[in-house]
């Protein structure tokens, strides 16, 4: 947890490479060499069919508004209204997100708006990917 | 499972609900036992089961003085009861028993020996949702309307119309919560919570308990109130996280607990004469109706705001008020069960007349988990 009370995340061993490469401004994927799904969150092996083989692969970093709510409620580390949003990537995988560079209101934010991966650096040893609208 | 081969023979809620600034946590699950205990004649001596959530099994079972030879401490949110209830009823069948007590008791407004959240933390959701600023439930829970809207055309007032109706029938009930009817300009004039989600959307955050008791069958016949059997039962888990959800628009643990537990009991939907959904928030009564199979995808919003599930409509939904008028300590589960069990026994205030099928479906988490049963007062 950060000063502000503001959630950080600590790494586990099968999600390092996650955070490994967002300190780099990558988002990371991972796919499955047997039956080729891509998926998130990170696992040593695959969701879709068990598989060990599996690689980390850097993600196109773009996607759409899936869906989201303002939140209006107090919360630690942030300035209520503030969206939290859950956005497809266009590989697939869905990641939850808040959505920077924009107004947090209803207008502003359009479902299935196209949207950008930026990072957001919470500390020295963890980024955040974020979402923004995309240029 | 087998149909009707077990009963709820005993059912109560605590003796009081709502602020129970003065109980502590375990205390609240033995009030609400004792009633029930009180409400078939039995004494803790009769008990050799017992089940609970969001508490330790075996310190309820210590404090309440029972030797069980069947302990289940399944705790996977609101419907845990639900699949307590499943659980009881495979044990009773199975002989692991004779006779269970499930027992529900919360803290959840006053906090006094309780400790923490009733469902395990998860990892993903620590590292992969609690950065972007989820807290409580308001904030999560709610995520996938948006998309269901935005593809069904579901509207705010619509949504709205779902506390408005869940009043009329808290209205009913004296021990309901919220009494006092309200409108649809009400419900979106309340405070703004997590758009769109305004405070009666939401459910209440009250102190208090429930507890029921399962026998055979067959050693059913011989308590005083009229058995209602467990007809037949389903359970099912998807994820904790809400971004994981594999549809936003449909909950697949509800489809594949609903699905079950209708075949189980031999069942379709014209034979239900009433029904639970658990409502922490307004879309639950929505995604309920529509994987439960009552309507067909992306109508249960107009479902609802025409007036099908209010007081004189086709399908009562909800009888008590729900999460939004009744009560919510949290785990609401257990009060969706008492009132399907009142409905069965010819009891509840707001009574459905000669009703013979209750379905009461039940979520954990946030669509994490889900349990349905069927009760029936006739086998
Ligand atoms: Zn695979």
């Amino acid at each position: 947890m950060s000063s502000d009370g503001r959630v950080i995340p600590t790494p586990t061993p099968e999600t390092q490479h996650y955070w490994d490469g967002a300190k780099i401004g990558e988002l990371r994927l991972q796919s499955c060499n047997s039956c080729g799904k891509v998926y998130f969150p990170p696992r040593p092996f695959c969701p879709e069919c068990g598989s060990r083989d599996v690689v980390v692969m850097k993600a196109s970093g773009r996607g759409r508004l899936f869906s989201y709510v303002i939140n209006h409620l107090p919360t630690p580390g942030f300035e209520p209204p503030f969206a939290i949003a859950v956005v497809e990537l266009d590989e697939g995988p869905r990641l939850m997100s808040n959505i920077v560079g924009c107004p947090q209101t209803p207008e502003a934010l359009k479902i299935d708006m196209p949207l950008e991966v930026t990072f957001e650096t919470l500390n020295d040893e963890i980024t955040l990917p974020q979402f923004k609208p995309a240029s | 499972m087998k149909r009707n081969a077990t009963a709820i023979v005993g059912a109560a809620e605590s003796t009081n609900m709502g602020k129970l600034p003065n109980m502590s946590q375990i205390q609240i699950h033995a009030d609400s036992a004792l009633n029930a205990l009180a409400d078939c004649g039995l004494t803790i001596n009769d008990i050799d089961g017992v089940a609970t959530a969001g508490h330790n099994a075996v310190e309820l079972a210590h404090y309440m003085g029972i030797t069980p030879t069947w302990v289940d401490g399944t705790s996977v949110g609101g419907c845990s009861f639900m699949l307590h209830v499943r659980h009881a009823a495979a044990a009773i069948e199975a002989g692991l028993c004779t006779t269970a007590l499930i027992t529900h008791g919360e803290s959840g407004r006053h906090w006094i020996g309780r400790h923490g959240s009733p469902i395990f933390p998860s990892l993903f959701q620590m590292q992969f949702e609690q950065p972007y600023g989820v807290s409580r439930p308001p904030t999560m829970f709610t995520i996938p309307v948006m998309r269901y809207m935005a593809d069904y055309g579901l509207t705010e007032e619509q949504l709205a119309s779902v506390a408005v109706v869940q009043r009329e029938w808290a209205g009913f009930h004296p021990r309901a919560s919220f009494r006092d009817p309200i409108t649809v300009d009400d419900v979106l004039g309340s405070k703004m919570i997590c758009y769109p989600f305004r405070l009666l959307m939401c459910c209440l955050v009250t102190d208090g308990g429930g507890a029921l008791i399962m026998t055979s069958a067959e050693r059913a016949k011989d308590f005083p109130n009229k058995p209602v059997y467990i007809r037949g039962t389903g359970e099912s888990a998807e994820t904790p996280l809400i971004s994981q959800m594999a549809d936003f628009t449909s909950s697949q643990a509800f489809r594949v607990a609903g699905a079950t537990a209708f075949e189980n009991a031999g069942i379709s939907h014209g034979d239900v004469d009433h029904l639970m959904i658990y409502d922490a928030f307004a879309h639950l009564p929505l995604y309920g109706l529509e994987d439960l199979g009552f309507v067909g995808r992306g109508e249960a919003g107009a479902f609802i705001a025409d007036g099908n599930t209010r007081p004189g409509g086709q399908l009562p939904l909800n009888t008590n008020g729900g999460g939004l008028s009744y009560m919510h300590s949290g785990m609401y589960g257990m009060y969706a069960l008492q009132e399907g069990v009142r409905q069965m026994r010819g009891t509840s205030p707001a009574q459905i007349k000669d009703a013979e099928i209750s379905v009461v479906h039940g979520v954990g988490g946030m669509f994490a988990a889900s349990g349905t049963i069927v009760m029936s007062n006739v086998t």
